[in-house]
Parts: structure tokens; sequence; C-alpha cells
């Protein structure tokens, strides 16, 4: 229930969404009207599934506009995701499937760059409490520096990263700044990982391991392959994060299905596909969806 | 770009560039793909294949010519000219999709994709895929299949499935995100036939060990013709295969110029041009680290250029490395000055080059008449112009 009061869409918005990263940032402490810390202690990170199991929501951010995506960041969160995956459109988006790939040429016509998308976590991180990781191909993040990029993700209080291709062989710098900033990184694991790869890629995570559910690109599925669960059991061999299962997660069923052997579900198109399809509408489209797919329908309708 | 040049060397890297930039799902692959090259390459009776291969089958080696009509014309360095146009399917490509071919035959995967920007790749695959009866499927761009319907004909002719990429601009980069779609969905069954000296590792090094063979038979050839080695070696660079298979073999031989040619375009202004050395910076895009074109937030421009093989936003990562070091140098022709050369070498010597061979040609036009009657430079006629007789009819209103 307190998290129903952090998350309130009522608290004053003190910045435009579309601020740039700068100094002025570090002095935007969250607001915590609670008992929960200010600074973030090691260890105890927000990057942690409150339920059983555990959601986490992708969004392209600046689909339909920043100012949506803030809405829609917020909705989940009160629906019940615990970590949100802020998406950094990208013109050549080579891991997802048509709808994220549709998602992105919307958010790019509109101009949302990465730092808009840093700018947004900012904006939410006074609002939540909720896991937030930037979620990037890596081109966007080179080109706006590695180290810079630390530094503004670590002010905007941001917890960690995805870079879909971004292998552990081509991560030593990256994950270096990354810890010097106290930022998690979060890596892929797939089906046809071998153990000695899995191995390394448990040891470069923090938070949580990302478990791609079958060979293939991002987008909703008929059904969850047997991969998934066996590359589960894998990767529990060689850590005790938590393991989130992604790639093709769309209904209850998938959910409940994932929840039996993974700590949580990973749901980014079929989110992305409910903003593409309820314009005007979509922080609730999103909430209802979440609340479906948490069992919770009824309870989404008060939401709002 | 100080923190994009720091990036630590690791495997396929060519100094700081290369690499391999992928998602999770393909690692497997490369990896597999790296291990078995890696045996082939030390295996006689595949480097016996290949070589049969390409001598009875692609009609290797291809005769290295001296111009002298356009010699004379230009009055400056004598010119030699790499017909590798005269290949079965009329350019290098057909080198690289042998070798490839035999690898995949050797790692069992009956199933290959490949993407194409002019349609030549496409081609070239789907005629190694009919030889070897393999499963094809080619990814191409829509405006591209407009620009070259010839080639689509071609490939369906041979039996390939041609699939049109209607993302982005619809071009050979949309062509490959679309085939690495295809390949992370489908990469137990799936060879993925890529096409240039581009890609995730072992790609780059693999496809330019492949296409070296015309940089041995013209060093050869020159020694034989003339007996000491070229002054300048000139090539078209779109990903950079044919230019880095000439000059692979020279690297050693500091003396000797090499000039890759870029596609300068219609102008220098961003999206007018795939001219990386001239507008572009570091980046990764698909898979490998090398000079983009992107905007400033990291966003890789659209390009244009006449010749579809050019028209792409990055470039080989051999080449990022050889024109850092000053190895190599890298200029780029106007889509004017390769319709204009063109039609010269096609007039004055019977050849019609390809358009993307048209750059080299250009370049050579402008170097040779400023260079001594004692220089000797090589262009490499990388593909014959055929396919390009309908943008060439629509661009030059001959009679």
């Amino acid at each position: 229930m307190s998290k129903e009061k952090r998350i309130s869409l009522a608290s004053p918005i003190t910045r435009s969404p579309d601020h740039p990263i700068t100094g002025s940032q570090t002095a935007m402490a969250r607001d915590h009207g609670d008992s929960h810390p200010i600074t973030r202690l090691k260890g105890d990170s927000r990057l942690r599934f409150r339920h059983q199991p555990g959601l986490v929501a992708y969004l392209t951010c600046g689909d339909p506009s920043i100012a949506a995506s803030r809405e829609i960041i917020l909705s989940a969160v009160r629906a019940g995701a615990d970590v949100i995956e802020l998406g950094v459109p990208f013109s050549d988006p080579v891991a997802d499937g048509p709808v994220i790939q549709r998602a992105s040429e919307r958010a790019l016509k509109k101009g949302t760059s990465l730092q808009d998308v840093l700018a947004l976590a900012a904006d939410v991180r006074n609002q939540t409490d909720a896991g937030l990781i930037i979620f990037s191909y890596m081109n966007p993040v080179l080109r706006f520096g590695l180290e810079r990029f630390c530094v503004a993700a670590a002010r905007a209080g941001v917890d960690g990263a995805l870079i879909t291709d971004l292998t552990i062989e081509e991560a030593d710098e990256y994950r270096a700044r990354m810890a010097a900033h106290e930022l998690s990184t979060i890596f892929l694991a797939a089906p046809t990982s071998s153990d000695q790869r899995l191995k390394r890629i448990a040891q470069a995570c923090q938070g949580f391991v990302y478990a791609v559910s079958r060979t293939g690109v991002t987008g909703a599925r008929q059904e969850i392959a047997a991969d998934a669960a066996a590359l589960v059991k894998r990767i529990r061999k060689f850590t005790k994060l938590p393991v989130g299962v992604g790639f093709g997660i769309s209904n209850r069923e998938q959910f409940l299905q994932v929840g039996g052997f993974a700590d949580a579900a990973v749901v980014g198109s079929a989110i992305v596909q409910a903003i593409e399809q309820n314009p005007g509408r979509e922080a609730k489209a999103v909430a209802d969806l979440i609340s479906t797919l948490k069992g919770q329908a009824d309870k989404a309708g008060g939401s709002m | 770009m100080g923190s994009t040049a720091k990036l630590k060397p690791a495997a396929g890297r060519f100094g700081a560039y290369g690499g391999r930039y992928v998602p999770e799902t393909l690692m497997a692959a490369l990896e597999e793909l790296e291990r078995q090259y890696g045996k082939a390459r030390r295996d006689k009776r595949f480097r016996a294949e290949f070589e049969r291969l390409l001598k009875e089958y692609a009609g290797r080696p291809t005769p290295l010519f001296f111009a002298r009509r356009l010699t004379e014309k230009l009055g400056g360095a004598r010119i030699y000219l790499k017909r590798e146009d005269l290949l079965h399917t009329g350019a290098h490509k057909i080198n690289n999709c042998i070798g490839q071919a035999l690898l995949a035959r050797r790692m069992g995967k009956q199933r290959i994709i490949a993407e194409t920007g002019a349609g030549q790749h496409g081609v070239a695959t789907a005629t190694v895929c009919a030889l070897f009866g393999f499963d094809c499927v080619v990814y191409m761009g829509a405006e591209d299949m407009r620009r070259q319907e010839l080639n689509v004909f071609r490939m369906r002719l041979l039996g390939a499935e041609v699939r049109g990429v209607d993302s982005g601009s619809k071009t050979l980069k949309d062509a490959i995100n679309e085939a690495m779609r295809d390949w992370v969905t489908n990469v137990r069954t799936t060879h993925y036939l890529l096409g240039s000296v581009l890609g995730a590792h072992p790609y780059p090094t693999m496809v330019r060990d492949f296409h070296s063979v015309i940089g041995r038979e013209a060093r050869a050839q020159i020694l034989n013709a003339e007996d000491k080695l070229p002054t300048a070696i000139i090539a078209c660079v779109g990903g950079g295969s044919n230019a880095i298979g000439i000059f692979h073999q020279f690297i050693n031989d500091r003396r000797v110029k090499l000039i890759g040619v870029e596609a300068g375009g219609r102008s220098e202004k961003l999206g007018d041009h795939a001219a990386r050395f001239r507008g572009g910076s570091p980046g990764v895009l698909q898979g490998t680290f090398s000079y983009v074109l992107q905007d400033s937030a990291g966003q890789i421009a659209t390009t244009h250029s006449i010749s579809a093989g050019l028209d792409y936003p990055s470039i080989g990562p051999e080449h990022a490395a050889l024109a850092d070091s000053g190895r190599a140098e890298y200029v780029a022709a106007s889509d004017e000055e390769a319709l204009e050369a063109c039609v010269t070498l096609a007039r004055i010597e019977g050849i019609i080059p390809a358009l993307e061979s048209s750059h080299a040609v250009a370049e050579c036009i402008k170097r040779a008449p400023r260079m001594k009657k004692s220089d000797v430079v090589i262009v490499n006629i990388s593909g014959r112009g055929d396919k390009d007789v309908g943008i060439l009819r629509e661009s030059l209103h001959i009679g």
C-alpha cells in the first residue's frame, strides 16, 4: 500500500521531460515521502522482484511521446511491474521483431534520443522506487560516450543497463565503467549459449540474468518453447541471481508458465503493441495488460 | 570520439576495429563458424576443392588486361584492368560464395540466407546454392529490387526465394538487418552467407581470405607483364570485399599505393553519399566496430549512391584500420563521375563496367594523367555493367 503513495501520479513534476541531463540534476534527490533510504547501498539494488513471479516491463521510450512514456511507466509500476526496461530507439534494431521496430521508428520520428531517455528516467525516478534499466543497442551509447553515459545514468537514478548487441567478450571496459558508478550490468543468455558462456554471462550480470526464451527476435509467440525452462535450469548451475525470461510472453498462461521455473517474466512486445493499438489511452491499456498477466484484472479497473 | 576509440581489443580486431557486436543467440554460431573455418583453411582437401571450383566453375584466373587506349588517352601511367567482371555471375562475389558454400556443407547446414544490394551477391549466392543443392533465401531492399529488377529475376530463375525488405531506406543495410533477424531465428539450421568484409568476426577475415585470390593473381600477372610491382592499385569500396581482395597481397609492399574509392553520391551532405571516411565516425553497426555514417545521437544515417552495391553506411573494419594507419588512401567519386567513367571505358576499351567498379575507373581517370609514364596502375573491375543498363539508360539519354 505504501507503494501506491510513492507512485502517486498527483506528485508535482518539477522538470520538463525534455530536460537534458545536466549538473543541476545532481541535486534532484528523490522525494522519499516515507522511510526508504535516499542513498542506495551496495547490494541493496532496486533490481529486485517484490512479486512472485516478478514482472519486468519493456517499452520503447518516446513512443508515442516522452510524456506518454512517463505515464505508461508509472501506470505499469502501479499495476505491479517490478522493473522497467527503458528502451532506447535505434534505427537498426536487428534483435527486434516488427512490433518494436515500428515503435522505434515512431519514437525516432519524434526525435527521441538516449539523452531524452535518461531525462525521462530521472523524472520517473522522482516518482517511484521500481528498478530502472536502460535497454539499448550499442551505437547510441558509444556515440553518447561510455563514461558520460555511466555518469548520466547514475545521476538519473538508473539501476543498470542491458546492451542488446554487446556480448561479454566486448564488454570489459563497459563493465568496469558501469561498476565504478555502481550500475548493474545485465546480459542476455540464449538457448544456444554453451555452459561455458553461461558461466561467464552469469558472472558478468548483476541484479538478474535475462534469459532469452528461444532463438529469434522479440515478439509475441503462441507458446513458450521448452528451450526456456532448460536454459533457466542451466543458468542456475552458475548463479544465485534471479533469472528473468523474456521474448514472446504475451498472455497469462505464458506468464504463469514462466513463473513456474523462472523468477520473473519480461514482457516487451505485448506492451509495445498495447501502446500502438490504444492511442490516447496507452497507460490504461498497459496497466490492464499487466493486471491481466498477473491475474488481477478486477483491480486494474480502479487504478486509473 | 575519445571514448569510442578506447574499446578494448578482442577477437577479430583490425587495430581498434572489428570485433563481435551481436545478440547472444548468434554467438554460438559465430564461434562454430570461426572454429570450422580455422580447420578448413588448414585442410588441403578443402583448399583443393575451393581452387578447383574457382578455376572450373567460376572461370579463374581472370585476365589482367593492359588498357592501351585508355592509357594513351590519359597520357600518364600505364593502366591495367583486373577483369573480375569476366567471372561466372559477372562479379568477384562468386569467390566468397564458393568458399562459404563449401564451409556450409562442412557444417551440415542445408539452408543458406544472404543479403544483397545490387543483386550481384544475391545472384552469386543463388548460383552456389543451386550448385550445392541448398535452400536459398535472399533479402533485398524493396528500393534495390526496383533498381535491379534483372538480378531479382536471375535469382528466382536460379531457384532462390527473394524476400523484399520494406523497412528503413529499403536498401542494403535494411536487407542485412532482415537477414540477421532470420539468422537469429533459424541459427541452428541456417548459414548466413554474408557478402562482404562486414559483420561480426570471423566474417571480415574469412571473406577477405576467399577474395585474396584476386591480389595473388594480380601480383603474379603484373610482375610477368611489367617486371615490377604497380605504383598504385585502385578499387571501389562498398563493404570493401573486392578492394581488400586485391589489396591484401600488396599490404607489405609499402611502395604500392592502395586507393579505395567510396561513393560520393550527389553531394557531400549527410544522406546524399556513402563516403564513410568523409562524413563518418567510429561506431557499431551490424556486428562490427568501424567507420559509420551516423547522426549526433548515434542513429545510422541514410545513404545514397547511384550504385546499389556501394550504398551502405559502414565499411569493412580492416579498411578502417588501413585508413587510420595511412596504409591505404580513401577517396570518393560522385554519381556523375562514375557515370562518365562507365561510358568512357565502354567507348574506349569496349568494356562496360558495373557502376560500382566505375567509381574506381573514375579515380583512375583523375589520377593517371598526373602520374609518370613509367608508373603502373591496376584498376579492379570488380563487376560487369549488364545489371546496370536500366539505370544507365535512365541517366544517360543515349539515342
